[in-house]
């Protein structure tokens, strides 16, 4: 479906400027031979080394202070291997796993969201002179990049957020979007706290992806999922996958599902819609210290601040956008003091607007259920339960 | 590379000149402004731009002005911070950025044939003044127009000169209310929900619009008390303020609910959000 | 032009128009037409409440004053409501001044009247408070927000 549509809108663009072309040469320009055919790719480090070639910026889970966090690829070799993760609620920790493994450790505390949704922008800069001021916008340069093992729940929470930007009307995100690949990665294990398979974003891509990698016994399992895909590979040199292989990483796929534990009530956009003055709130809000963590990891929080800074003299002035948290307390202000003076708003605020309001305002939930709210929680404080809780009137 | 990534216009402030600062009350100016760049200024009733001073930062205003007028932009502004300050301290000549306009209008034109009533506590009458005067342009298609204008205390008032013009006009009805007199005031005591029932006389109250604009619990109240009098909650309108930083819904500050003020509002209809502005610290 | 009789004025008022016509004879057989000139005063702080002035037509400002104060009204109130409650609450005296801001012409009801109309006549009683107390609640809700002070600025 995913693949129809991403041709639809190429062919659509086609005839924009090639209006002679007759549909039937359009079909011969884009080969569909291999589209949505699983092949076969023994270890990742051929296709990372011809990108890096040919100029691509690599972002890719590469280990950080103790983390897989998404950062620039320089060179095959750092992409972590023989590595898996341990999460729990207020806990992450990275141990060896299968020393043959790339992708057995999950999400780690940073999603994509710091590169398509920076955490400080410069909007622009204004320079004080004898009518006033000028202003000049910032301009920034995105190279061509290519975003390398993109876990299923961050591809759905890319799209998420690329939707709010696009309804506020802010083309940068759509751009540095429309430059990037993605190369996603499906989940053969989950985290303890994983939950997206109830939220239906994995731990299976959908949609929205280049290539797509399974990893199985022997190798990787490879998808392409639009013509970018294609041309981000010479997908003929590539042996087709045996059947064997590919029952082989829709077990696995299959197997990680099944074994998450926790699972969002189904209806909990409408339940939260009923709970606006349960104790619940109250009780959460006496275990969180409104640390922010959990805005700063959620790879669909898009929610920022402006602040303008000014030079010494006074010459200068520049505004900064960056991101911010609903837990801070100045996050509602307005002249006199906080709307949202209570912990327990706050909290109210963040989880009906992710679960609840997301749907009213972007026609999806605002969780991708990658869990990491509840990893990075320093309480350890359970989106999941509390949820379930609230959703059962407790 | 791909071509470098510009950022909206949307977020760009326009400079504009101060050409009259004007003081309306103790603490509040009306500043009118110019765009440089000599384009037409717009703007509809109920809409709001945010102003930049240089250095300081921006804030949210309402436009307050005639939405007839396409050459100048008046905002009424108090100084209740670092940034309504320095815009109440601008003087004539002085330059400010400007984003705008944002946000969603009150629906005068689409009173034709009903009797508008018009109420505003406080500085609520600023965002209502544009809505007044387009009511007024169109007053031959309205059955009738009132307005109540409701105030902390007579030196409160705000445009009194204007009230006076449009009592003196006969063309609408204006009712006047402090909550506090103060030696020689010789009019109404007593909050804007006290005067409604008299600014609905001789209407049928099905045939009743109202846009209401002031402090929450007052538009809250007084909406409460037209519905009390059979105005439908579904013909009235109210203008919500709250912590507006992008004015184009992506930074998240002004959520209500599932509402973005800034983008779903200002002015939002009272059966859409009058349940939702009860539930505290939302 | 004709003649209204008290009854039928009465029954014209937003607040005792909705009494039944045997209950409004009865109330009329208490009343008769008062009217004020602006400025004058209607009713003084401590006075007995003798009459229940139901407003017809016109402004009355209620006041409080000091020595050392100008003044003050806290409330102003207008034709169609019924100034002051005094009248039926015991001692039945006047809490606060009355001032006609305009002319005003009332229906003034005799208090002792009207207590004992209602002593006798349950039904008459449980009228008066039926369609009293509302008008009083919301005046009540009005002099609350008063207080909320919800312009909530303190410069004057």
């Amino acid at each position: 479906m995913t693949h129809v549509n991403a041709n639809r809108s190429k062919i659509k663009k086609y005839r924009a400027c090639a209006v002679q072309k007759t549909a039937q040469a359009l079909q011969e320009s884009f080969p569909e031979d291999r589209m949505g055919e699983s092949l076969f790719l023994k270890d990742p480090h051929r296709l990372l080394e011809d990108w890096l070639s040919a100029g691509w910026r690599v972002i890719a889970p590469l280990l950080r202070d103790g983390a897989l966090v998404p950062d620039i690829l320089h060179d095959p070799e750092e992409l972590p291997r023989g590595v898996t993760d341990r999460q729990s609620p207020g806990s992450y920790r990275l141990e060896p796993g299968a020393s043959t493994r790339w992708f057995e450790a999950v999400v780690g505390p940073q999603g994509w969201k710091r590169w398509l949704h920076p955490p400080e922008r410069k909007l622009w800069s204004a320079r004080r002179d004898a009518a006033g001021f000028e202003v000049t916008p910032e301009a920034e340069e995105w190279p061509a990049t290519i975003f390398f093992a993109v876990r299923p729940c961050d591809l759905a929470a890319i799209a998420r957020q690329q939707e709010v930007f696009r309804r506020a009307g802010d083309p940068a995100y759509a751009a540095r979007r429309a430059a990037t690949r993605i190369v996603a990665v499906n989940c053969g294990r989950s985290a303890e706290t994983c939950f997206c398979a109830s939220m239906q974003t994995g731990p299976r891509a959908q949609a929205g992806y280049d290539l797509a990698l399974t990893e199985i016994a022997d190798g990787l399992l490879l998808e392409i999922g639009s013509e970018d895909g294609t041309a981000l590979l010479d997908a003929r040199a590539l042996p087709a996958a045996t059947d064997a292989q590919v029952r082989e990483a829709a077990r696995l796929i299959e197997a990680a599902a099944a074994s998450q534990t926790r699972a969002m009530p189904p209806d909990i956009a409408e339940r939260l819609t009923e709970v606006a003055d349960s104790p619940r709130w109250e009780q959460v809000a006496s275990r969180c210290l409104h640390c922010t963590n959990c805005t700063a990891v959620c790879p669909t929080c898009f929610c920022t601040d402006v602040t303008d800074r000014t030079s010494l003299d006074g010459a200068m002035a520049e505004r900064w956008q960056r991101w911010d948290s609903c837990f801070s307390p100045d996050f509602s202000y307005l002249h006199g003091g906080p709307l949202r003076r209570r912990a327990a708003a706050r909290y109210r605020q963040w989880m009906t607007h992710k679960l609840s309001n997301w749907h009213t305002q972007f026609g999806s939930s605002g969780c991708t259920g990658c869990g990491r709210c509840i990893t990075w929680c320093p309480v350890g404080i359970d989106l999941v339960a509390e949820a379930r809780a609230l959703a059962k009137g407790e | 590379m791909i071509e470098p990534i510009r950022i909206p216009s949307a977020l760009l402030p326009r400079r504009f000149r101060v050409v009259v600062n004007c003081p309306e009350l103790s603490d509040v100016s009306t500043l009118s402004i110019l765009p440089l760049d000599g384009t037409q200024t717009s703007g509809k009733p109920g809409q709001f731009n945010m102003l930049y001073a240089f250095g300081v930062g921006e804030i949210a205003i309402s436009i307050s002005g005639n939405p007839a007028d396409t050459d100048t932009l008046l905002h009424t502004i108090r100084n209740v911070g670092a940034v309504s300050g320095a815009l109440c301290g601008l003087r004539e000549g002085a330059m400010l950025g400007l984003r705008g306009p944002f946000g969603t209008p009150w629906p005068v034109e689409a009173q034709a044939g009903r009797d508008l009533v018009i109420i505003a506590g406080g500085l609520g009458l600023a965002p209502l003044r544009p809505a007044i005067l387009q009511a007024l342009s169109m007053r031959s298609a309205l059955r009738s127009l009132s307005l109540v204008v409701g105030a902390r205390s007579p030196s409160q008032i705000l445009y009194p000169a204007q009230l006076a013009d449009w009592a003196g006009s006969g063309a609408l009805r204006i009712s006047l209310t402090v909550d506090r007199a103060t030696p020689g005031w010789t009019g109404m005591v007593g909050v804007v929900t006290t005067r409604l029932e008299r600014a609905l006389e001789g209407c049928d109250p099905a045939n009743v619009s109202a846009f209401v604009c002031g402090p929450e619990v007052m538009m809250r109240h007084s909406c409460q008390a037209l519905e009390d009098l059979g105005v439908p909650a579904a013909c009235q309108w109210i203008s919500m303020e709250r912590n507006m930083k992008c004015a184009v819904g992506s930074c998240g500050h002004c959520q209500f609910g599932p509402d973005f003020v800034c983008r779903d509002g200002p002015v939002f209809r009272w059966d859409r959000i009058g349940a939702r502005l009860r539930i505290r610290e939302i | 032009m004709k003649t209204q009789s008290i009854a039928e004025i009465l029954s014209e008022h937003s607040i005792l128009g909705r009494f039944d016509a045997d209950s409004i004879e009865l109330l009329a057989g208490c009343a008769r037409n008062l009217h004020f000139g602006a400025g004058e005063m209607i009713q003084r702080e401590g006075d007995p409440a003798a009459l229940v002035h139901v407003l017809r037509t016109g402004d009355v400002a209620i006041e409080i004053s000091a020595a050392h104060i100008a003044p003050t009204v806290v409330e102003t109130v207008h034709g169609g409501d019924i100034l002051g409650w005094g009248w039926l609450i015991p001692p039945y005296r006047t809490m606060f001044d009355a001032r006609a801001m305009t002319e005003v012409s009332c229906v003034a009801l005799d208090a002792a009247c009207l207590r004992g109309k209602c002593d006798e006549d349950p039904q008459l009683g449980y009228q008066l408070f039926k369609y009293w107390l509302p008008h009083l609640a919301a005046r009540f809700r009005a002099q609350r927000l008063q207080v909320a002070d919800l312009y909530g600025r303190d410069d004057d």
